[in-house]
């Protein structure tokens, strides 16, 4: 098999000292088994894959992307910036010309982080890969970028970031949240008013097997990327997919995970989730390495691996192929279902409870949207976690139009400090962030 | 008195040394097809009218290994590889037909599949009607489960001359370096082996009695007879002889680069807090990256014999080689030309030099004593720009941990160490390029020999304790032994460092010499539905490179 081989930068950081607890899953030695099968393979003796040393994330970075309470010193401690720093390196190589594509296999993820972080949740402080979006959308200029998501939680921290954003496509392939944390993610989920159709999910049964991911890749996941046109495609690679996966229930391989690397060709994976570290994570990561760079992972298997026993029912086959149609269709009429659903409204808003199961938290945000046809709109959030911290902020959108900015900027004017902690503005467009 | 010999590609060299100073050298051209002639008359040269007997010690370094392998003069090998899944096996591409057969184990030493005794059997056949007799058995994983790569041995090793095993080469990861490695040993197995024997010989006519010794690349020696059995260990022990040559003439303690300028290349090497940095995996040779520990050199095109020419309006040096530089007769201007004529140095003759380098000015349109100046100017250059590279690769290598990351320790060396025939006309220039003191040592031109003859025995060991499997493994000596599961780090340390210790006393070294450094000790809890069920400990201890005595 011979195929075209690419330049793959390959940012590796097991940060072998830290862990949340000493017994839970995201410990020290969550990759060291794929360090030993890197290494053992020979990986990074190849030509064209190089590996870099993780930067570390600044506050700067951070704000771009959060709004953290009270601030962002306060809700991270140094393995979120280097993880959130190896996510913004791995970046840094590809749009600098010095690598075709980039992995950061990074610890600990982030895809549960949501805009306001009262704490952690899902093992997640800050979201490495917003962060990292925001980052290059700052120093590059990048407009328009899609996430696929293949991690088998719902990434419901990406989803809130980017749920009001239009250039932000946020595609979710995960676990049905009907039999899993955090128990969100349908396909009714289909992003804010004024970015419809940028946010889609892809719900999948339990026990769905390499043949239902690829099928929803094929039919749904590839030509919506077609008709987005990104100029940039992230994966947030998570394994827990993964047949061998403790904490859920299916049955994705090693395998399956490089095909759809492959065929989805990122510009960029970060590692998200996945906690088989001894029988899934070195053969999945030694996969996707392989496929990134263009090598042949033909010969890459578990040891266990025994794809008729993996073999999924005709029931799920039937139900994919049935959900992938309807996914479809709401795609395509995504700008109809706009219409109707905004109507002449000038505002749309929502509420929200919120739980940190890591940090034992519970939030009740009220978040309004200004509705806008030119930018996604400012966002204003009141926030109350019962840590008894309430905020207030505004975002003014990347790429904002002018009265969007003007509305954020008074109604950051306005708002008396009083009850609050503290107002915050996050302006998206400009790089500014400001606290009183 | 010991004495020190490096067979090199160009030059033999031999040394003297008694107590702390070189009490006689000799140089004699090298005939690469007869090495022992070239290695007996150096050696008869320093040794005339002494007392062999009271030599203590005799090191040689020899390019034999190296040789063979760059020229291609080795022997078939039969290659066999329980691989197991993994990288495609058309990455496995060696000189000749790799046999993937049946077995392998896991990252944790665990077997996922077992051998077929059948299938070895009908290798072992078809070895012997082909005509082989020498063998690499490498198995993915064998450093953390050795008994596969044993097994087939003895099932093959009967009708062979010997077996090379992946596991005793290296402690280190990396599937595809261990095979070549293996591959390697094997294939000048049988050429080392009669070397070894004429060596010996040699050295029972010249009436020596003392112990003898054989450099590795890593700069550290051991036994004659312990070559025998992994001569590719030998290879590249050339630079490695140089560089410790260099330590042991000016002690050196801190952060600092060693430059060998040559003829034809100049050779960069770092010392970290005053010790010689190693390949982090292992050295490579010709088009094979192998697990022997070596030394970090980089090699550059450029040397005091580079051809000098002019391309489009520019200057070009190296990497070609004509011949010696013009003020010797050669046939084209040379850097050596350039430094002549900027009086930096007053060998050779003046005239030749400087119609030589007229010639370039001419081309250059500029004046003569300016085109030397940019010519040794751009030499310098090009070589300070590779050891800032090198010192660059150095500080990019990646950590991981936490911890290690900011602390973010930084080679910075101050002082240079220049050796070879340009080492005095270019030391300005290269310590003011580089922002580096200066040092030109005495003795330079036979730091090799010194080198090889100061240097102490090395070893390192790797122990990877599963407490939960209840196994320690150490593929240096290809010993699994059983442990309780209160195996701690501490545990492990003692039982690597004394294992180490019998080991280095084993290889040659002095008991009261041994200066044992751990180089890796980490220590993982593993855990089952979030309960330890064990702990896994992995520890790397050296005996650091280093000398027995330094001159004075």
């Amino acid at each position: 098999m011979t195929k075209k081989k690419k330049k793959t930068a390959l940012v590796f950081f097991p940060a072998f000292d830290w862990a949340i607890s000493p017994t839970h899953p995201e410990r020290e030695e969550r990759l060291l088994y794929t360090q030993d099968q890197i290494f053992e393979e020979g990986l990074l003796d190849f030509d064209n894959i190089v590996e870099y040393k993780p930067g570390i994330a600044t506050v700067e970075d951070i704000n771009r992307a959060h709004i953290c309470v009270p601030d962002a010193q306060s809700v991270t401690m140094e393995p979120h910036l280097i993880s959130a720093g190896g996510a913004i390196t791995a970046a840094e190589k590809v749009l600098s010309g010095q690598a075709d594509n980039a992995f950061a296999l990074v610890r600990p993820p982030g895809h549960h982080a949501m805009l306001v972080v009262h704490g952690a949740r899902g093992f997640c402080n800050i979201n490495i890969e917003a962060i990292m979006i925001e980052y290059v959308r700052k120093k590059y200029g990048v407009k328009k970028i899609a996430v696929v998501d293949t991690d088998c939680h719902h990434g419901d921290g990406t989803q809130d970031i980017f749920w009001h954003d239009p250039n932000v496509l946020y595609i979710s392939v995960h676990q049905d949240g009907r039999t899993l944390y955090p128990g969100t993610g349908f396909p009714d989920d289909f992003g804010g008013p004024n970015a419809l159709g940028a946010t889609i999910n892809i719900p999948l049964p339990p026990r769905t097997s390499d043949e239902g991911f690829l099928y929803a890749l094929d039919n749904l996941i590839l030509p919506i990327l077609d008709d987005f046109q990104p100029d940039l495609i992230i994966n947030s690679a998570g394994q827990d997919n993964h047949y061998s996966d403790p904490i859920t229930d299916m049955r994705f391989s090693a395998q399956g995970y490089a095909l759809l690397n492959e065929k989805l060709s990122p510009h960029i994976a970060v590692l998200e989730g996945g906690y088989s570290i001894e029988d899934a994570l070195p053969y999945v990561n030694v996969g996707i390495i392989l496929a990134m760079a263009g090598i042949d992972y033909s010969h890459v298997r578990e040891p266990d691996y025994n794809s008729a026993a993996l073999k999924q029912s005709d029931d799920i086959s039937r139900y994919i192929e049935k959900m992938v149609q309807y996914i479809g269709n709401q795609w395509k009429q995504r700008h109809a279902i706009k219409e109707k659903l905004v109507g002449s409204a000038k505002h749309a808003g929502r509420k929200k409870n919120i739980y940190y199961d890591t940090d034992n938290i519970s939030e009740q945000q009220e978040e309004t949207v200004r509705i806008c046809r030119d930018c996604g709109g400012v966002v204003t959030i009141d926030s109350t976690a019962d840590t008894g911290n309430r905020i207030f902020a505004v975002i003014i959108p990347a790429l904002s139009c002018d009265a969007c900015r003007r509305e954020g900027e008074d109604i950051f004017e306005k708002t008396e400090k009083g009850k609050y902690r503290h107002v915050y503005l996050q302006d998206k467009d400009r790089g500014v962030y400001l606290a009183k | 008195m010991i004495l020190g010999i490096d067979v090199g590609g160009t030059h033999t060299d031999a040394v003297l040394v008694e107590g702390c100073d070189v009490r006689r050298k000799a140089k004699v051209s090298t005939d690469a097809s007869h090495l022992l002639t070239s290695l007996s008359r150096a050696v008869k040269a320093v040794l005339e009218g002494e007392n062999p007997l009271k030599l203590r010690r005799v090191v040689l370094s020899t390019t034999l290994s190296t040789n063979a392998i760059v020229q291609g003069k080795v022997d078939k090998v039969g290659i066999v590889l329980p691989s197991g899944p993994g990288l495609s096996p058309s990455h496995f591409q060696l000189k000749d037909p790799v046999h993937f057969v049946s077995g392998y184990v896991n990252h944790r030493g665990i077997e996922m599949a077992a051998i077929d005794e059948d299938e070895i059997a009908g290798l072992a056949s078809t070895f012997h009607d082909q005509g082989i007799r020498h063998a690499a058995v490498v198995g993915k994983f064998s450093t953390r489960n050795p008994l596969q790569e044993l097994a087939i041995k003895d099932m093959i090793g009967g009708r062979l001359r010997h077996v090379s095993l992946g596991h005793r080469l290296s402690g280190n990861l990396n599937y595809p370096r261990r095979v070549a490695t293996a591959y390697l040993n094997a294939s000048v197995w049988e050429t080392y082996n009669h070397f070894v024997g004429q060596v010996l010989d040699f050295i029972r006519e010249q009436n020596i009695s003392a112990p003898i010794y054989i450099l590795k690349a890593d700069g550290g020696t051991f036994k004659i007879s312990d070559s025998a059995e992994y001569p590719v260990q030998t290879i590249l022990s050339g630079p490695a002889a140089s560089i410790m040559g260099v330590l042991s003439i000016v002690s050196c303690h801190e952060d600092a680069v060693v430059i060998d300028i040559g003829g034809t290349t100049t050779d960069i090497a770092l010392f970290a807090r005053g010790v010689p940095l190693l390949e982090p995996l292992g050295v490579t040779i010709g088009d094979y990256k192998t697990l022997i520990r070596g030394m970090k050199t980089k090699s550059v095109g450029v040397g005091g014999d580079s051809a000098v020419s002019v391309e489009d309006g520019n200057l070009k040096i190296g990497p070609r080689r004509e011949g010696v530089a013009a003020a010797f007769g050669g046939p084209c201007p040379t850097p050596t030309d350039a430094m002549i004529v900027l009086g930096l140095t007053s060998i050779g003759d003046r005239q030749k030099a400087a119609e030589a380098i007229d010639a370039v000015a001419k081309e250059m349109k500029s004046p003569v004593e300016e085109t030397a100046e940019r010519i040794v100017g751009q030499m310098c250059g090009i070589i300070a720009s590779h050891v800032g590279q090198v010192i660059e690769d150095v500080n990019n290598r990646p950590v991981y941990t936490i911890h290690e990351l900011l602390e973010d320790a930084r080679l910075q060396p101050r002082v240079l160490y220049l050796v070879g025939g340009p080492a005095k006309p270019l030391s300005a220039n290269l310590g003011k390029l580089l922002g580096c003191s200066v040092f030109v040592p005495e003795h330079a031109e036979a730091a090799n020999a010194i080198g090889a003859a100061l240097a102490r025995t090395t070893a390192e060991i790797t122990l990877l304790a599963d407490t939960e499997r209840k196994v320690l493994t150490v593929p240096e000596t290809g010993t699994q032994v059983k442990i309780p599961a209160h195996f701690k780090m501490a545990d492990v340390i003692k039982a690597g460092e004394d294992m180490l210790r019998r080991e280095a006393v084993n290889m040659g070294a002095d008991e009261e010499d041994l200066e044992l450094e751990i180089v890796e000790s980490q220590e993982f809890n593993m855990i089952k539905q979030f309960f330890t069920t064990g702990k896994n400990i992995r520890v790397k201890i050296q005996v650091k490179p280093g000398l027995i005595a330094v001159l004075q």
